[in-house]
């Protein structure tokens, strides 16, 4: 067993990575009285990193208290809209609600270059080692365990007990420490997204709300092409954050930019007018981990504990992500202080990390949806075949012509349903994906 | 949009060398679809007919890391900008 004390020159905990995930372990560690760095490679935490922009209340409050009295927020989400696109139709559903107006609100819309920006400084007050402008570029491994991280600064050897793996997406050092490997096309998504400005009485207007209330529409179906992709119109207080996600594998077969898939998307026109007179203020890309439970990577090793992204802590289908992160982290703290309580720090005493994931909601629903990555990601119909379909059937049946709505209804089974999907096919796709949502 | 018009949209602090390389050349020659001009969001890639080979644009990259495995051949070499410099997103 190893039993080691931490060097004089070194830290209990190395952090890599100020996102979510790493912020939230380096406050969670700080707040212990535990000596933490958090190193992250961007300018300013916030950087780096891109998200739709619905970050959930619950995680965050749960290591800041009230942090909605000073975090930098956009809207406190009233209303979401589901939509369901074809090429030249929409059907959407949606719900809104008052309770969603009062405190604590369940979710806010952020803009992450503020929001990280904001909550690793939060970890910087609270006591922890915050380094920016730093690229950890290798662990340090001794008999086999890992003690500590290079970086690209001059003589940039840090040293630590554990070291928390929340380098995000890409996560470089969790490659390097041989806890996963390449990450296969398909269980990855390419997401682009615009920052489109709007007045705020526009914004409110257009998307009927009140004050700081904001909406979020999510856009499944053709949003690309029938490929496997979903799109999102989220508000901000002055302006939009419009973008969509395409997995991987698809896009590259389809020979396809993604900026002229987001272009085509922001052309539709259910939603063109959604965004029309905004002024684009930025553009940005990032990768979601998409593939849920079964891509993800071994969680632990001697010394090491992986949180966030850089472990695919994706539920991709309820559009979470943050808040796994924040859990992760928070969790991945807990438990290297209990290491540190007991100066214990092999893989066996870094297992406690699993078992909390385990009896926390971030395990029990990328558990829950394990299925439904490979379910969906092998039966394009989802995206090419049944929102045609749906759409169809409701312009058929909404289309008032003097055709009796009997003879609609039998149209509409025939020719729509039965003529683009066998009943046989339809049946089986139904039962599957029952199953498949566990 | 342009992807001209888009890109000049974001901040970057450039590194003063490339953080992507291509490991073979002529692998993007024998190449079929060269899928990476197309996939990589910030249109780093382009093909130079009359050099025969993939030209990076590395400044304007914003590290997803899409193309360090979407390259069918594995073909690029992908690490991060050194510490504080490339994209710098303002709003995220």
């Amino acid at each position: 067993m190893a039993k080691t004390g931490r060097r004089a020159d070194g830290f209990d905990v190395i952090v890599v990575g100020a996102g979510p995930a790493g912020t939230a372990a380096a406050y969670t560690l700080a707040k212990a009285g535990i000596k933490v760095a958090l190193i992250e490679r961007g300018v300013y935490p916030g950087a780096k990193n891109v998200m739709g922009g619905v970050m959930y209340s619950q995680p965050v409050g749960a290591i800041i208290p009230n942090f909605w009295d000073e975090a930098p927020l956009e809207r406190h989400i009233i209303e979401q809209q589901y939509m369901m696109l074809s090429a030249d139709s929409a059907i959407s559903g949606k719900h809104r609600s008052t309770q969603y107006a009062v405190q604590p609100h369940n979710r806010y819309t952020v803009l992450r270059a503020k929001f990280d920006a904001w909550f690793a400084g939060q970890a910087d007050a609270a006591g922890a080692y915050l380094l920016t402008n730093t690229v950890v570029t290798d662990p340090i491994i001794d008999n086999g365990r890992v003690i500590g991280v290079s970086t690209d600064r001059p003589d940039g050897d840090l040293y630590a007990n554990v070291l928390i793996v929340a380098d995000g997406v890409n996560s470089i050092i969790a490659e390097k420490l041989g806890l996963r490997g390449v990450i296969d096309t398909v269980n990855m998504a390419l997401a682009v997204k615009e920052i489109i400005s709007l007045p705020r009485g526009k914004i409110e207007d257009r998307f009927n709300l009140e004050g700081d209330e904001g909406a979020t529409i999510d856009i499944y179906g053709e949003v690309a092409r029938g490929m496997e992709a979903t799109g999102f119109i989220y508000t901000n207080k002055d302006s939009l954050s419009v973008g969509l996600g395409v997995i991987l594998k698809d896009l590259v077969k389809s020979g396809l930019t993604p900026y002229e898939l987001l272009d085509e998307m922001k052309n539709h026109p259910t939603v063109k007018p959604l965004l029309a007179g905004g002024e684009p203020r930025e553009y940005l890309a990032h990768m979601i981990p998409e593939g849920g439970y079964r891509a993800m990577p071994k969680l632990y090793s001697d010394g090491v504990l992986i949180a966030g992204d850089a472990a695919m802590m994706v539920n991709g289908f309820h559009r979470e992500g943050s808040n796994l992160a924040m859990t992760s982290g928070k969790l991945a703290a807990e438990t290297a202080i209990e290491a540190i309580a007991h100066q214990e720090f092999s893989a066996r005493a870094m297992s406690a990390y699993e078992t909390k994931l385990n009896n926390s909601f971030v395990l029990k629903d990328l558990r829950k949806y394990k299925n439904l990555p490979g379910f969906i990601s092998s039966r394009p119909q989802f995206f090419n075949v049944y929102p045609q379909i749906i759409n169809d059937a409701a312009t058929e049946f909404l289309t008032v012509d003097s055709v009796s709505k009997k003879q609609k209804q039998w149209k509409i089974w025939r020719q729509i349903v039965r003529g683009r999907r066998p009943v046989r096919k339809l049946l089986r796709d139904i039962y599957e994906g029952w199953r498949a949502f566990g | 949009m342009r992807i001209e018009d888009r890109l000049f949209l974001v901040k970057y602090n450039p590194d003063k060398v490339s953080h992507l390389r291509i490991i073979d050349p002529a692998a993007c020659e024998k190449c079929a679809h060269k899928q990476c001009i197309a996939f990589c969001p910030a249109n780093v890639y382009e093909w130079d007919e009359s050099e025969k080979a993939i030209t990076i644009a590395y400044e304007g990259c914003f590290e997803c890391g899409a193309c360090r495995i979407g390259c069918p051949d594995l073909n690029i070499s992908w690490r991060y900008p050194r510490g504080g410099c490339g994209v710098a997103f303002r709003f995220g």
